[in-house]
């Protein structure tokens, strides 16, 4: 199921015009707070009736100003999770769960078990709102969404409210929803670790427009896109296997382009996983170094060179089947005499690959 | 025990009940559609049906029920229509004590109602909607629950208001022992009468009693409420 957005809004002197697909997975809208994300997002579940647009899902038409449909939101089946979790503080969590239950007229089988489970909130159930903490809100806000059996998931920051600690406990729970329940899901942040761990499409939203749009392996690699994501946090994704779970304290995952060392992963052999690397964490070499403490060191062909309006360039690598991204200065890349189909080595730090930032691509593998 | 009261005195307690209870049961479904309005949605004319709700609280009560008797007396523009029609009569009958008593009390039970409806977070409400309950659903399935402590307060507040109602009342319907002459006309007659003030002490003490009882009542079912919903 695909949804297909296009819409334009005015409020006062801001204006939101954007367009784009959102294919099954995880579609990240990407974008300074301001920038209209929510908008959009209020667009789809019916809250917001936009001045002109467009919105289909899955072949049904829930807006559109040029024959005045309107679908109203509790007859779209799209699961909203709102930041704030919304929960109604006089049902217990039980029955918060089931809320959307009495109106879905039991379409599918019943999954309340398996939901209530894979989110771990079967303590919770007897509960009512306010005896839950933060972390427990959002999970139990996520599973009344799904338990709705909505054909689309909307989370406006589902995280953004919580600290690092909760969003640690949370995301291992959306990347199992992601690859578990087949429903395409449209997700707002402006977080790139997030980003990075779940999406598998990106629009990137800058004031009221879609400044780049694609699938998230490719725009997060692409030097054109970097400044809009912010030069800081650009980096590229690498889908890895783990190979040796724990030699020395380290775990080897193998990517397309080779192995890498990185601090012990949590897991199987065999799971995989979703790594990234930081722009400014990756090194160029035309040749391969030596006498180097890096452990990981990559073959690469240069495929973009992109000079900065400052001192640096954004280097975009083929390596394996994959994309890497390295930011370096403008004047190393003149030294190197950095061209496209260059053959080059890429040196990334063992500590550049983050725990926070090591994702599950398997469902049902444990949290790292 | 009915000793303590004569037959009329007993009466006037009676029919004050039956007044009150009727005036306020009748009542609450528009001062909750009333007040969910006021709060809630934006029409033409909300203004004014704002004032002409709290009308009643800021008019002289005698004017009220003058005003009543205009309008629901049997020359009256609605009496006319409701005798013809229906054959119902208010005026100077205890219907119209009802009528006279939920007409005062309307502005304090509307009040009351939208205060606790303005405190419920819209943001629900949008919540159940996503999760495919239509409006009449999410009314009352989220708001209504979240209001109830508003309602019963107003409630009370209004059944209290109506117990205590003289100057519309027996403006519009008299005082007629037995058939019009509620509490407080009572004890009006009583203290018209020389040494009729044993009689009014002892009705007194009744409409305390009465007031007593449903504040305490009131307190007892919004601090419930509170609780289940704080509740672990």
């Amino acid at each position: 199921m695909t949804l297909s957005v296009n819409l334009s809004h005015r409020f006062g002197d801001f204006t939101l015009d954007v367009a784009f697909e959102a294919p099954p997975g995880v579609t990240v809208l990407f974008g300074r707070s301001g920038s209209g994300k929510t908008t959009v997002v209020n667009a789809v579940a019916g809250l917001l009736r936009p001045d002109h647009g467009r919105i289909i899902a899955g072949g049904e038409v829930l807006l559109d100003t040029e024959t005045r449909t309107f679908l109203p939101p509790h007859r779209r089946r799209v699961g909203y999770v709102f930041q704030d979790a919304r929960l109604f503080p006089h049902l217990t969590v039980r029955q918060n769960l089931l809320y959307g239950r009495w109106f879905a007229h039991r379409r599918g089988p019943d999954n309340f078990a398996r939901v209530v489970d894979m989110l771990g909130i079967g303590p919770l159930l007897a509960r009512r709102p306010a005896a839950l903490s933060g972390g427990e809100k959002s999970r139990v806000a996520l599973g009344r969404a799904i338990l709705s059996e909505p054909r689309l998931l909307l989370m406006d920051e589902p995280l953004a409210a919580l600290d690092e600690a909760r969003k640690a406990e949370i995301l291992p729970y959306l990347e199992r929803l992601r690859d578990e329940l087949h429903l395409p899901i449209l997700y707002v942040s402006h977080s790139m670790p997030e980003v990075a761990r779940l999406a598998t499409t990106l629009v990137l939203i800058e004031a009221g427009r879609v400044a780049a749009a694609g699938p998230a392996t490719e725009l997060l690699s692409d030097p054109a896109a970097a400044p809009a994501l912010g030069l800081r946090e650009a980096g590229a994704i690498l889908s890895a296997r783990l190979a040796v779970p724990d030699e020395d304290g380290l775990s080897r995952l193998d990517c397309s382009a080779g192995p890498l060392w990185l601090p012990r992963v949590a897991g199987r052999a065999g799971d995989s996983f979703r790594l990234r690397i930081l722009a400014q964490d990756v090194m160029l070499a035309t040749s391969r170094p030596k006498g180097i403490s890096a452990l990981n060191i990559l073959p690469a062909v240069v495929r973009e060179v992109r000079l900065g309006e400052g001192p640096g360039a954004l280097v975009q690598l083929e390596t394996g089947d994959e994309m890497l991204l390295a930011r370096i200065t403008r004047r190393s890349a003149a030294a190197l005499g950095l061209k496209p189909g260059q053959q080059i080595h890429a040196v990334l730090k063992a500590v550049s690959v983050a725990q926070e930032n090591v994702g599950h691509g398997r469902p049902g593998a444990d949290s790292p | 025990m009915t000793d303590w009261l004569s037959p009329d005195e007993w009466r006037a307690v009676a029919l004050s009940l039956r007044v009150s209870l009727w005036a306020v049961a009748a009542s609450l479904p528009f001062g909750i559609l009333t007040a969910y309005a006021l709060a809630r949605w934006e029409f033409r004319g909300k203004q004014v049906l704002n004032g002409i709700v709290h009308l009643p609280l800021i008019l002289p009560p005698v004017v009220t029920g003058y005003l009543l008797l205009l309008t629901f007396g049997r020359k009256g523009a609605v009496g006319q229509i409701l005798d013809q029609l229906f054959g119902i009569v208010l005026a100077f009958r205890w219907t119209g004590a009802a009528l006279a008593a939920a007409v005062m009390a309307f502005p304090l039970m509307v009040r009351a109602i939208r205060l606790a409806v303005e405190a419920v977070d819209p943001k629900l409400e949008q919540a159940a909607g996503t999760l495919g309950a239509s409006r009449p659903w999410v009314f009352l399935t989220v708001t209504l629950p979240l209001i109830l402590p508003g309602v019963l307060a107003g409630t009370i507040l209004a059944f209290a208001k109506a117990m205590g109602e003289f100057g519309a009342t027996i403006t519009f319907v008299s005082n007629i022992p037995g058939q019009t002459q509620t509490l407080p006309s009572a004890i009006y007659a009583f203290l018209q009468v020389p040494g009729g003030e044993k009689e009014a002490a002892r009705l007194v003490l009744v409409a305390v009693g009465i007031a007593m009882a449903a504040l305490m009542l009131s307190e007892w079912i919004s601090r419930a409420v509170a609780r289940r919903i704080a509740g672990t």
